[in-house]
């Protein structure tokens, strides 16, 4: 049994201490905004925050993550008007929307950091998260206009 | 005041929209719920496409696929504007598969294309019967009452009635026929939604994380699968012992799903399906299985001695598809003679969501729930593999996350279906992205072989192009080698410069790996290859790139396939409707070009290179600025990309169409490939098969023509200009010819 915190609440999860947090969090919690892109850590779209910091749930066992606060796109705020989602939105950033939620988690982890990040700031943040359709010019604007009102 | 225009329906098919609206009204037995009746429902429900409750909430059923276009907002937003309705009271449902709905493949760029014209008419046939049923509670003329915004007006008195109470009564009238009613359009300057920025639908779900896709649809007592399949196409199962398999915590059983021979169409490839309580627990199982394969026919196949031998076919004369004047006696006669060879790989769509598809068997009917671009073509297939009738297959079609084409064949859908019935329970399979890539309906790989001459001027006198691809028929019937004229169609016999003397020639090539549709498809080797001769010439011809092209492109003209004896099926389209017209080629490569700021000067090893391509029915053209390092690195620090697509529906959703079309290309050009090795796919997942991630990302602008031609192709045109674009600035920047992708950057090193 594994002990996790999700979103402010704790869950006993009975599962293999080595199974990915994703995989806990969507088919066992039934917490879908976290999507499956690769399973290695190449993409991106599984990121959440543990203590504040993104990481890939897809290559993070639940055996890490127990004791740590996890938060997943439905946690990161109550009513979906933290400033990056206002600001995705605002800039009608997705397209397919798939990856947004990881794109989302990265650069809310990101601005938490860097309040103001320079253009290779966030290249360097966002360069794990791949978006197929090709939104990553309004991601960008999307970040700087959500620096502007935090 | 609204400009009433009166068009009768003989008159809306004289205007050219025959295709159009015969698919409306007769492809599915005359729009069936607008055949005459009396309404006992308290929902008025004029057709397929709409209903008005009492409170005067306007439901519109989006029957295209959402896979990122925002088709699900832009075809509903026509239907709203033509209606009269206010967008923040319309609710968007997504169709189930059914043909009551007409075409449901969402591929192509054809959904604005096919469907702007019957939204229109379900919008106003609707509105005008709203206007009549208000002119009955009123008692007053129907002509004088006119829907606006959400309310009927009656315009002497101003009288309102709300959409709600208009809907109540015209809910107990007897619909007309569409065909017996005199449709009234909006005019252009009275739409309120079609031509504005309109965001999509589900915009806030997705940035909360509540979208749903087939990948999050789960149902109570729901198993989960992962399905080890053959590593070379056609192979099967011999053997396989599970055992090891059924230790693993939560696996609970392994089956097998049959190989389909091959060519296996849509059909699933068969394999070994690892049944488990979640996803992860279906995967670790599946590492344990044991299994014997037969590699079957296609173990030897290896791309690069498969790449050799399209390149000799494409030296050697193949079958023409296209001919005017005479190629070899003008190239004997040239000033100069160039020629060139050009090879693209394969591709893997790699989709962000792999494919998936929920499915549960019960009581003789499967019900399935799927991230699918073709609905009724994977209701179709699951009844075929069932063994059940097609009405006993319900296909309920999610959000995709990313399709590009991939999502319209259903074996994945199949998979879902064969095993639900098989373990009794609902069932979701899930592919890993290794599944996703090695098992993919791939981008065909391609060689093509051009030649030219010139005259004294530089003028190319003579055009000699040859393409050789496994075509993708290949993937659905057996011995298929040349093309189809509706692949040939993609940038070869309609390629549009002036040129007295042209011949197009198609090589033959054997299969061995399921050849599919890929964003843009063939026009992606083919635009790439015209688009770099051209450059090639003009570079030969001592001319600049942008005048050269308008040298060649010429006065403005509409192509005359029968005079090429060409055989050209123009995307499905009317070639009366949709020609192929020089003048819009060279129009928005004019519009790149002057707003790129073409000519103007650039540092050492920074190049602008330029290129213009029609496909699906639109003009695309794109200025690429690149920046070429010492070390070979390569930057891309501008794009200006333009589009004339006839009308713009939704100009938001068509500059991020143009927007992730670039960053498609730079995948193809920069990036992805697919290499294979004793049949086997080299690449597994995002770590070697790679694409364009945001450090590439080049600054974008994207210029829109105006235009009120009927609506063209979005998703896909921007794609093909723009590896020819980047290969010419490249050339622009440092002397070096790409003819090759992805472009290798050790080429690229200043030696």
């Amino acid at each position: 049994m594994q002990q996790v915190k999700i979103n402010g609440a704790l869950h006993n999860i009975d599962a293999d201490p080595q199974m990915p947090l994703l995989w806990a969090i969507r088919d066992i919690l039934g917490l879908a905004g976290t999507k499956f892109g690769c399973g290695i850590g190449a993409c991106g779209a599984c990121t959440v925050h543990m203590d504040g910091q993104a990481v890939r749930s897809c290559v993070t066992p639940l055996s890490a993550a127990a004791g740590h606060e996890i938060v997943t796109i439905e946690g990161l705020s109550s009513d979906g008007t933290h400033a990056v989602q206002r600001a995705w939105r605002a800039n009608n950033v997705p397209q397919c929307g798939y990856c947004q939620p990881g794109q989302i988690m990265q650069a809310a982890a990101l601005l938490k950091e860097t309040p103001k990040p320079t253009d290779q700031q966030i290249t360097d943040a966002m360069s794990g998260n791949i978006c197929r359709c090709g939104t990553y010019v309004r991601i960008r604007a999307a970040i700087k206009s959500a620096a502007e009102t935090i | 005041m609204t400009r009433v225009v009166n068009l009768s329906r003989r008159e809306v098919i004289a205007g050219g929209a025959t295709g159009l609206v015969l698919g409306f009204t007769m492809g599915f037995g005359n729009f069936p719920a607008l055949a005459a009746h009396a309404h006992a429902s308290e929902v008025f429900e004029p057709n397929v496409y709409l209903m008005i409750d009492q409170t005067g909430l306007v439901t519109i059923v989006a029957h295209r696929s959402e896979m990122g276009t925002g088709i699900k907002t832009g075809l509903p937003m026509v239907l709203a504007d033509e209606l009269g309705a206010d967008w923040s009271r319309v609710r968007i449902v997504q169709a189930q598969g059914d043909p009551k709905y007409g075409d449901q493949n969402t591929d192509g760029s054809r959904s604005m294309r096919q469907f702007y014209q019957p939204m229109r008419e379900a919008g106003a046939s609707a509105r005008q019967m709203l206007e009549a049923a208000a002119a009955r509670v009123w008692n007053v003329n129907a002509n004088d009452c006119q829907a606006r915004n959400h309310v009927i007006v009656h315009v002497p008195t101003g009288r309102q009635l709300s959409f709600g109470d208009a809907a109540k009564m015209a809910a107990t009238m007897e619909i007309a026929p569409l065909d017996h009613m005199e449709l009234r359009f909006t005019a252009a300057d009275e739409r309120r939604y079609v031509g504005k920025p309109v965001p999509i639908v589900d915009l806030d779900a997705i940035t909360r994380g509540t979208a749903t896709y087939g990948i999050d649809v789960t149902l109570p007592g729901m198993k989960y699968a992962s399905v080890e399949r053959c590593p070379v196409y056609g192979g099967k199962a011999l053997h396989f012992d599970a055992t090891d398999a059924l230790k693993v915590f939560g696996v609970e059983q392994v089956v097998e799903i049959p190989a389909t021979p091959i060519p296996s169409g849509f059909y699933p490839l068969g394999g070994i399906a690892v049944i488990a309580s979640n996803t992860w627990s279906a995967q670790q199982g599946r590492a344990k299985l044991k299994i014997t394969w037969d590699f079957g026919a296609n173990a030897d196949h290896d791309t690069t001695t498969y790449r050799a031998e399209l390149e000799a076919t494409a030296k050697q004369p193949g079958r023409v598809v296209r001919s005017q004047g005479n190629v070899d006696a003008a190239l004997g006669e040239a000033h100069r003679r160039i020629s060139a060879d050009y090879f693209v790989p394969y591709y893997a769509h790699a989709p962000m969501e792999v494919p998936n598809a929920v499915a549960h068997f019960a009581d003789g009917k499967c019900e399935i729930w799927a991230p699918t671009q073709f609905p009724q073509s994977a209701r179709t297939t699951a009844s075929q593999v069932l063994g059940v009738p097609f009405e006993d297959v319900t296909v309920n079609v999610t959000l995709l996350g990313g399709a590009f084409g991939r999502k319209s064949k259903s074996d994945y859908v199949a998979e879902a279906a064969l095993l639900s019935r098989r373990i009794g329970a609902p069932v979701k399979v899930t592919w890993t992205r290794e599944d996703e890539i090695q098992h993919d309906y791939y981008h065909a790989i391609s060689a093509q072989h051009l030649e030219a001459g010139l005259d004294a001027e530089g003028r190319p006198s003579a055009w000699l192009h040859r393409t050789v691809f496994p075509a993708i028929e290949s993937t659905f019937q057996p011995d298929v080698t040349y093309g189809s004229a509706g692949e040939l169609q993609q940038g070869v016999t309609d390629m549009p410069y002036a040129i007295a003397n042209v011949r197009c020639e198609n090589g033959p090539v054997a299969n061995h790996v399921r050849i599919g549709w890929y964003r843009s498809v063939y026009n992606i080797p083919h635009a790439f290859a015209v688009c770099s001769f051209a450059d090639e010439l003009a570079h030969a011809a001592g001319k600049d790139p942008l005048d050269y092209l308008r040298d060649l492109l010429g006065e403005p003209r509409k192509l005359d396939f029968a005079a090429m004896h060409v055989n050209y099926p123009n995307y499905g389209a009317s070639l009366d409707t949709y020609p192929v017209d020089t003048g819009r080629l060279r129009g928005v490569l004019d519009l790149v070009a002057r707003n790129s700021g073409w000519g103007s000067s650039l540092p050492p090893r920074h190049g602008r290179g330029i290129a213009v391509h029609r496909s699906f029915l639109s003009y695309a053209a794109a200025v690429v600025q690149v920046a070429v390092g010492n070390d070979g690195q390569l930057t891309i620090p501008r794009v200006d990309i333009g589009l004339d697509c006839g009308l713009v529906v939704n100009p938001d959703r068509v500059r991020a169409q143009l927007e992730g079309a670039v960053i498609m290309a730079i995948s193809n050009a920069l990036y992805s490939n697919i290499s294979i090795k004793q049949g086997r796919i080299e690449q597994g997942n995002f770590s070697d098969y790679l694409v364009a991630r945001t450090d590439i990302a080049p600054e974008t602008h994207v210029h829109l023509v105006e235009s009120d031609e009927p609506p063209g192709g979005v998703g896909e045109p921007g794609v093909p200009p723009v590896a020819p674009a980047i290969c010419n600035a490249i050339f622009a920047a440092t002397g070096k010819r790409i003819r090759a992708l992805p472009i290798d950057p050790a080429q690229l090193k200043v030696t």
